[in-house]
């Protein structure tokens, strides 16, 4: 297996782990492991996280929740709590009237989506646990929190819905005003599946099924969410500092949402801790902190607890998804079908609607197919709603399609690293446009592969586990694979244009030059962790040639960064860092003007290498970039007509996605007693292009991984028939800590992208997306031979113990009777009881 | 996240404490390590009126032997009692059990007494005093008393300590040569509490164990003891298969909770599969 | 109201409490001490993570004044003289950190483990840390970071 994809490939291997360095050699930081130059305030403790922010009068606000899921608002009764010692005021959403406005969703997927009003304060229905009723103002926030319990709501209480296919049967309605639970229908097709289907049933080929479901999850950042709005003592101006991934969108929906004129708001995000998707939002907080600062006055915060957000910050991932694959009898695809039905929960926020169509484009993977349909049921459900979480609609894609093709495998009696071989797009196929309509620039999924499987030991382990099968060992072995491609680098603003998101994918740098010949780079990007500072540095050094510490980077405050469309998406360095990039080369052409001037040279004749101009033919005629930019400041002898700069912005739109891809290989071994599994082996090879700083790429890969991991084995947000969120602590949503993850191998590929002049295709959310269906496949492979054929995720002990012993059970439901780990009927052959 | 409000009090020798607690009436609760009642606390399940902190009464705190019994300060540490070399000699296993306990910060706060009080059912140490037969001394009003492991532990969070009474110390029997240990923990991630936990201490003479000791951690509301496995241990060899035999038996006349960790029937599943390896590695260790 | 007495980061302070104050608050919100965060609400992710008298406690799950006549140290309070602890040098050398959140308790954890550990196996620094959680990192760079600052202070000792 490992010969044959061994030859003849021409992927540039990389060292595994790259030692990390404090200064580069001289010229050259891009593709370097960097330390970064975040790191000291964070060691030392000296952070800037909004909570930490004291402003004289700064007052406390507390939001009361609704302890039920559906209910009717009947009366909000804050007097006794404007009673309570250190109270400054209370509202319900009557008292604020109009100013709060709605929340704003940006994502209108289809024309005729069903898009209901999300009131930060609820107005005279609660629709999720959790949803804010009223806010409380305090001195203190000892003393918010006592009063938020004297705050009296009547609730009458209705019916509630979690399960989706008893939400789409419109019996018990979450908007009783919109008449139905199902949010929009989303069709794509590329070619014609039906006829894909009776080819293959013609032919004596398969048609093959499965139904897979998308857990949700919480994506419990480290950082609770966190707001302080600080009203500007001269007129209608604020600042609003947010743990935000998005302070200019939020900036511009603030703005809409309150009415206050867009150059009256600042936003800042200050230190953030961590995003992953959930604080690409705009929240009621938000908006309620705004309207509250506006009208008292003064400036105010709220920060939430842990278990509070768990119910008021959005979840991730909830789907059903049902897959059919049509191919022949060796394996090859003739066509795709999914049909999904994705939870929105009760409110849509800013990009509720669109993730599961982010991975509409996805399912066909990196495999070559001439038929696929797509379909996607938005539903409402009386849950909390749910948006982007790392990955955004593209682990759920590449779960699906993972899965199936290795459930596709052991039906054919196929290899299932040989069923991909056949299907996917071979390294000299590409530029290659995918029958879902998008042209991947490049890659090496057989150099990947081969890389993987040779780290893996693929073939030994193969060889362990027979000889363990063969005699009956309590703990069997299991292979899970995952050969992912993701669509990043978000995104041709034309494209999201056609799909009726309501923002474009561009993204800005402006580079300064100071006069003493220091660098301000100003990024439109918000990094929470991603190392923007070192990794822009890292690219303005080497394109200006200027030292690593000359650099600064601003970013993250809508006034010193005003333009930019923020981190997520994993579209930061793909086009903000290659934005940076050619804002320094339009320096470097200015520059180059002035130098010419100042060597008395045809620019034709000036060169630039290392920071430094010089004349072709003329060694002692040189100057450097920085005393360039003190030339340009005083501007005593410059080009006649020329703009005594030399500083320059760039806004790069991108031309397409990025594509990076990987393969994914795990080893978990299954006490087949207790059902455990335990992950043995994970190796990781990645393609992500070219590389900026390998430790950094290396970092997002561990942390991606240990989601998707996650999500496999341990995550779970469980409703009861109530919709009461049970899991409502980190007691009992389990993240897991070092002693439940394994060391990863990791490794890469670099096939650099061709769209972009780095050639760099985005990390960010790739190890999340890869790995969840390599650790579910590989617990299923486990115990396969036992006539498990499918295990529910998270792939806990119970499940994995119910589904040996029950031959042709998923598991069920982990949660006992009342509760519901998926809603109502799961998979159509179990229950969740002893059987 | 902001616990409700309440007095508090410091004293500094159970006297005063067992006073104290007399004039705070009902809604006083003891406050040891924290590590249970504050997060309680934090999310509003509990509103004491009065907190009566053990923290300075160093007569609690410490290990001793005293004849053929190991006395454990109800205010020693988890930390302390996993290091303690008293402990480490005599009773391996409390040692042992009390390291699964949540992780080092908290281990460095929560004391032994504190959890044995607030008697979680998915707390380790109940089944592990259950296994050693341990006494419980309480001081009240009207003086000392003792109360067996088998009587200490009566409901859901639920002890024989009385409303004004403090848990002074627990005695732990020194199990003589022949006996071997060990405590086995099933839980979901490392720092989550036992779906199931199992304590064995099982005393072998020539090749048979002699008799055993089986503690199981949340089978029921309290700990319990696998009586049936235990009569059906003696005499077994240790060789052959016989111990998974009587192991089979553990999850005999339990009625072990459904929830979101576990449901009952995997429960029982689990407490017969960690019984038969928490013998063979109390075996092992003899 | 309670007085207490607490040094924190080698300063004293004395005050008056309520008895209910957490003491992570007291140190964020009475002294300013901002650089130890608060994470969760249940004393599961170790954010919160100082040294009491020197050994590590989730700062949001004692009382500020069970804290009363203790000697407390921060992160803020880790480095001396402006050098950086070996703890805090290796996070720095092997990118253990990303958004930095978690890292403050992470590092006092770390340091309390190898106090007690001076030459802990991955698996011991992995179960040691098991009480402090990370979103970003994936933990693998940190348990290098613990690993090579035991290494060095093994060096530094030998």
């Amino acid at each position: 297996m490992t010969e044959e994809l061994d030859a003849g490939l021409i992927a540039e291997q990389v060292e595994e782990h790259p030692e990390a360095i404090d200064q580069p050699d001289a010229t050259r930081h891009i593709g370097r492991p960097l330390k970064r130059k975040e790191d000291r305030r964070l060691i030392t403790g000296r952070t800037r996280w909004t909570d930490n922010i004291q402003l004289p009068g700064l007052m406390h606000m507390a939001i009361v929740r609704s302890p039920v899921a559906h209910a009717r608002i009947n009366r909000v009764d804050v007097s006794a709590a404007l009673d309570r010692p250190g109270v400054i005021a209370a509202f319900s959403a009557a008292d604020l009237g109009d100013a709060l406005g709605t929340l704003p969703c940006a994502w209108p997927v289809t024309a005729d989506m069903v898009h209901p009003d999300h009131h930060p304060l609820a107005t005279d229905e609660v629709r999720h646990v959790g949803e804010a009723v009223a806010v409380v103002v305090a001195t203190d926030r000892y003393a918010a929190a006592d009063a938020t319990e004297a705050v009296e709501v009547d609730y009458e209480p209705l019916p509630a819905v979690t399960d989706m296919e008893e939400a789409l049967k419109d019996e018990v309605l979450v908007h009783a005003d919109k008449g139905t639970n199902k949010t929009y229908l989303w069709p794509f097709d590329g070619g014609d599946y039906d006829a894909a289907r009776a080819q293959a049933e013609a032919e004596g080929g398969i048609v093959f099924k499965r139904r897979y479901i998308q857990q949700r999850l919480i994506p419990a950042a480290m950082e609770p969410r966190s707001v302080v709005v600080e009203p500007l003592t001269e007129g209608d101006e604020y600042t609003v500092y947010s743990a935000t991934q998005i302070p200019h969108i939020l900036r511009l929906m603030l703005a809409l949402t309150c009415g206050i004129p867009e150059q009256q708001i600042r936003v800042i995000a200050p230190d953030v801790g961590g995003g992953f998707g959930s604080k690409l939002n705009v929240y009621a907080e938000e908006v309620i902190a705004l309207v509250v600062a506006r009208k008292l006055g003064r400036p105010v915060k709220w920060t939430e607890s842990r278990s509070e957000g768990f119910q008021a910050t959005i979840h991730g991932r909830d789907q059903i998804q049902d897959i059919e694959v049509a191919a022949t009898r060796d394996g090859r695809i003739l066509g795709l079908s999914v049909d999904l039905k994705a939870d929105m929960g009760a409110y849509l926020q800013l990009v509720t609607p669109g993730i599961p169509v982010l991975g509409a484009f996805m399912f066909n993977a990196i495999y070559k197919m001439d038929a696929y349909r797509f379909r996607c049921t938005g539903v409402f459900t009386t849950k909390t709603p749910t948006d982007a979480y790392r990955g955004a609609g593209r682990p759920e894609a590449t779960y699906a399609i993972e899965r199936i093709m290795s459930d596709l495998a052991y039906e054919l009696g196929i290899d299932p690293i040989e069923l991909r071989r056949r299907n996917w797009i071979k390294h000299e196929e590409f530029p290659y446009t995918t029958i879902a309509g998008l042209t991947y620039d490049s890659g090496n999924y057989e150099a990947a592969t081969a890389r993987a499987l040779e780290l893996f030991g693929y073939d030994e382990l193969r060889r362990e586990q027979q000889e363990r099968r063969d005699r009956n060992d309590p703990v069997q072995l299991g292979i899970g694979i995952s050969t992912f491609t993701e669509m990043c680098g978000l995104a041709p603003s034309r494209v999201l244009g056609s799909l009726s998101y309501g923002a474009g994918g561009w993204e800005a740098a402006s580079i300064r030059m100071l006069p003493s010949g220091k660098v301000e780079v100003v990024t439109g990007t918000t990094p929470h962790g991603q190392g923007h500072l070192t990794a822009w540095s890292q690219i303005a050094a080497d394109a200006l040639g200027v030292p690593f510490e000359d650099v600064n980077v601003i970013f993250g405050d809508t006034q010193s960064s005003p333009v930019g469309m923020d981190t997520y998406g994993s579209r930061s360095l793909v086009v903000g860092g290659v934005a940076v990039h050619l804002a320094a080369r339009k320096v470097v052409d200015k520059a180059r003007k002035v130098a010419a001037h100042l060597l008395e040279a045809a620019e034709g004749d000036v060169e630039f290498s290392g920071g430094t101009f010089s004349v072709k033919g003329s060694p002692d005629a040189k100057t450097t970039i920085q005393e360039v930019s003190l030339a340009t400041f005083a501007a005593h002898n410059l080009p006649d007509g020329m703009e005594p700069t030399i500083n320059a912005d760039a806004v790069l739109d991108p031309e397409n996605f990025s594509f990076p891809h990987g393969t994914h290989l795990c080893a978990v071994e299954v006490d087949t007693e207790t059902g455990r599994p335990t992950i043995r082996t994970y190796v990781a090879v990645d393609d992500i292009g070219n590389v900026i700083n390998p430790l950094i790429v290396e970092g997002q890969v561990h942390g991606g991984l240990a989601q998707g991991i996650a999500q496999a084995l341990y995550e779970e947000a469980v409703y009861d028939a109530d919709a009461n969120l049970v899991t409502g602590t980190m007691v009992d949503y389990l993240v897991p800590s070092a002693a439940d993850l394994p060391e990863f191998t990791t490794d890469r590929t670099e096939t650099p992208s061709t769209t972009n002049p780095l050639g760099v295709k985005g990390v960010g959310e790739a190890g999340t997306i890869a790995s969840t269906p390599a650790v579910v496949g590989a617990v299923v492979d486990a115990v396969h031979h036992l006539g498990v054929q499918e295990i529910r995720m998270p792939t806990t002990p119970e499940r994995v113990w119910r589904a040996i012993n029950n031959s042709g059970s998923d598991g069920g439901s982990r949660a006992a009777e009342g509760t519901i780990a998926y809603g109502g009927p799961q998979t159509s052959t179990t229950a969740g009881g002893a059987e | 996240m902001i616990p409700p409000e309440f007095d508090y009090l410091r004293p500094h020798s159970v006297d005063a404490a067992v006073t104290e607690l007399g004039r705070a009436g009902e809604d006083a609760k003891v406050l040891a390590g924290g590590q249970s009642l504050l997060p309680l606390l934090r999310l509003r399940l509990a509103y004491p009126t009065v907190l009566v902190d053990l923290g300075g009464v160093g007569e609690l705190r410490g290990v001793r032997r005293d004849g053929d019994e190991l006395v454990i300060g109800s205010m020693t540490t988890h930390h302390e009692v996993m290091h303690d070399p008293l402990v480490a000699e005599h009773c391996p296993l409390l040692a042992q059990a009390t390291s699964t306990v949540a992780d080092p910060a908290v281990r460095h706060r929560g004391t032994f007494g504190g959890a044995l009080s607030h008697a979680d059912p998915a707390g380790d140490l109940p089944a592990v005093a259950a296994a050693l037969e341990a006494t419980f001394v309480i001081e009240g009003p009207n003086g000392r008393r003792s109360v067996p492991a088998a009587e200490f532990f009566s409901d859901y969070l639920e002890t024989a300590v009385q409303p004004g009474e403090v848990l002074v110390e627990v005695r732990v029997p020194v199990l003589g040569p022949g006996w071997g240990s060990a405590y086995e923990k099933f839980n979901r991630v490392a720092q989550a509490w036992a779906v199931v936990g199992v304590a064995a201490l099982v005393r072998t003479e020539g090749g048979s164990i002699a008799e055993a000791r089986i503690g199981l951690t949340n089978m029921g509301p309290t700990p319990v003891r696998a009586s049936a496995c235990e009569q059906a241990l003696a005499g077994v060899s240790t060789q052959n298969g016989g111990i998974g035999q009587a192991t089979d038996l553990a999850a005999d006349g339990t009625e072990p909770p459904s929830d979101l960790s576990a449901q009952a029937d995997y429960r029982q599943h689990l407490a017969r599969v960690l019984s038969r390896r928490a013998v063979q590695k109390a075996v092992a260790a003899t | 109201m309670a007085r207490i007495e607490v040094t924190v980061d080698g300063v004293s302070y004395h005050d008056e409490v309520e008895p209910r104050l957490l003491l992570v608050h007291y140190l964020r919100e009475r002294l300013g001490k901002v650089g130890t965060p608060i994470g969760c609400d249940t004393s599961n992710c170790g954010a919160c993570t100082v040294h009491v008298d020197g050994v590590s406690v989730k700062s949001c799950t004692m009382l500020a004044v069970q804290a009363d006549g203790t000697q407390i140290t921060t992160i803020e309070g880790l480095a001396q003289n402006g050098q950086l602890h070996p703890v805090q040098q290796a996070f720095h050398d092997n990118h253990a950190l990303q958004c930095g959140f978690c890292t403050p308790g992470m590092i006092m954890a770390s340091v309390d483990l190898l106090q007690h550990n001076p030459s802990p196996s991955d698996e011991e620094i992995r179960h040691g840390l098991e009480g402090n959680l990370c979103r970003c990192t994936g933990y693998q760079n940190i348990v290098r970071a613990v690993r090579q600052a035991a290494e060095k202070s093994a060096e530094v000792t030998a």
